[in-house]
C-alpha cells in the first residue's frame, strides 16, 4: 500500500480505522478500551451540535444548541501508516443518535456482556443486528468467576452460531487483543 | 474532555463559528478521517477565524477528526463544516477509507488483524 505523505511535514498521513465498544451501563465499556489505548483514553464529553446530529426539534430544549455526548475513545498505531480507534458507546439511551456516526465505515462491535445482567445488552445487539454491523460478543468476566455457558447465552441472546461469542477480562490487555482478534476475524469470516 | 483543554474553551456559540450553518456541501466526513494542512493551508492561516486557524495549526501533523474535536473543544458537527470549507480552499486535505457506510475491504482486515496480533 502505498504511504500518502503530508505536504508540509513528509510524515505518513495514516489511515485510521475503528471498532466500536458497546454493552450496557457499568459493564466494562471504559475499561476495556483503557486496557489498550496508547493514548489515556480520552474519556471525552464530545460536545456535539443538536443539528449535526439531526436533532432539528429546538423547541424540546429552547436556546439549547449543543449537547454533550461522553464517550470514550482510545487509539492504537497498527503501523506507521494505520491508526484503530475504539470507540466506547454513549451509556444513556437520549444518545442512541450518536451511534450512527460511531458505527459508519466501522470495521464492527464488540458487545461486552454482563451475566448478572444479560438483557443490558439486548438494545446494543439489536441496533448492530438491524444495521448489518458485525459484532461478537464478549462475556466480561467479572470477579474472576467460573467460565460460563456460552450455550446458555446464546440462547438468551438468540443470536446465530456463526457469531462468537467469547470470555474476557477488560482489564487484561491480552485478553482484550484477544477479544479484538476475534471480532476480525469475524469480520473477514462474514466479508 | 481534560481540565487542560476545558479551560482554554472559548465561550463562543457554536453556530456563530459556522455562520449559522450546520451543514456544507460534502462535508460528511467520518469521525476518523484524517485531516492534513496544505502548504497553502499554512502560509494562508493568518487571514483564517479564529477555529479555523487552530485547526490548520493542528493539522500541520495529521489528525482525525474526533481528537480535533477533543482537543479544541469544538462540536464535531462544527468540526466538520469548518474543515469542510477549509478543505474547499485547498487549505487542509481530507483522508478517509472507505466512503458512507461500507466497511473495510478484506486486505485492509487482514492488516488490522496482523497489527492487532503483534501488539
Ligand atoms: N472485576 C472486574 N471488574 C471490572 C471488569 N471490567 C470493568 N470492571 C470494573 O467495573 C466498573 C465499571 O467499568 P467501566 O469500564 O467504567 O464500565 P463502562 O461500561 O465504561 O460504564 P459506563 O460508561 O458508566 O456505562 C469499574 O469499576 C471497573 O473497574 C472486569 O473484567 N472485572
Ligand atoms: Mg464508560
Amino acid at each position: 500500500m502505498a504511504s500518502v505523505l503530508s505536504e508540509v511535514t513528509g510524515e505518513v498521513v495514516p489511515l485510521a480505522v475503528k471498532i466500536v465498544v458497546a454493552g450496557g451501563f457499568s459493564v466494562g465499556k471504559t475499561t476495556f478500551v483503557k486496557s489498550i489505548s496508547e493514548i489515556a483514553p480520552v474519556t471525552t464529553e464530545a460536545p456535539m451540535t443538536m443539528a449535526s446530529v439531526g436533532v432539528d426539534d429546538r423547541a424540546l430544549t429552547p436556546g439549547k444548541t449543543t449537547t454533550t455526548v461522553a464517550m470514550d475513545f482510545g487509539r492504537i498505531a497498527l503501523a506507521e501508516d494505520l491508526l484503530l480507534y475504539l470507540f466506547g458507546t454513549p451509556g444513556q439511551d437520549r444518545f442512541w443518535f450518536m451511534w450512527d456516526d460511531l458505527v459508519r465505515g466501522a470495521i464492527g462491535a464488540v458487545v461486552l456482556l454482563d451475566t448478572r445482567r444479560i438483557e443490558d445488552c439486548f438494545p446494543a445487539i439489536d441496533w448492530f443486528e438491524s444495521r448489518g454491523v458485525p459484532f461478537v460478543v464478549a462475556i466480561n468476566r467479572f470477579d474472576g468467576k467460573l467460565p460460563h455457558d456460552t450455550n446458555e447465552v446464546r440462547e438468551a441472546l438468540g443470536i446465530p452460531e456463526h457469531v462468537p461469542i467469547i470470555e474476557t477480562d477488560a482489564r487484561e490487555k491480552e485478553e482484550v487483543k484477544m477479544a479484538l482478534v476475534s471480532l476480525v476475524g469475524h469480520c473477514l469470516a462474514v466479508a | 474532555m481534560s481540565e487542560e483543554y476545558a479551560d482554554e474553551a472559548p465561550l463562543v456559540r457554536p453556530y456563530a463559528l459556522t455562520g449559522g450553518r450546520t451543514r456544507a456541501i460534502g462535508s460528511d466526513f467520518p469521525i476518523e478521517a484524517v485531516i492534513e494542512t496544505t502548504l497553502a493551508g499554512r502560509a494562508g492561516k493568518g487571514e483564517l477565524a479564529h477555529e479555523s486557524k487552530a485547526i490548520v495549526e493542528l493539522c500541520v501533523s495529521p489528525t482525525t477528526l474526533i481528537e480535533i474535536s477533543s482537543k479544541l473543544t469544538v462540536p464535531i458537527g462544527v468540526v466538520r463544516v469548518l474543515i469542510g470549507d477549509l478543505a474547499e480552499g485547498g487549505q487542509v486535505r481530507v483522508h478517509h477509507g472507505e466512503q458512507g457506510s461500507s466497511r473495510p475491504d478484506v486486505s485492509l482486515l487482514e492488516r488490522v488483524l496482523d497489527g492487532i496480533r503483534a501488539l
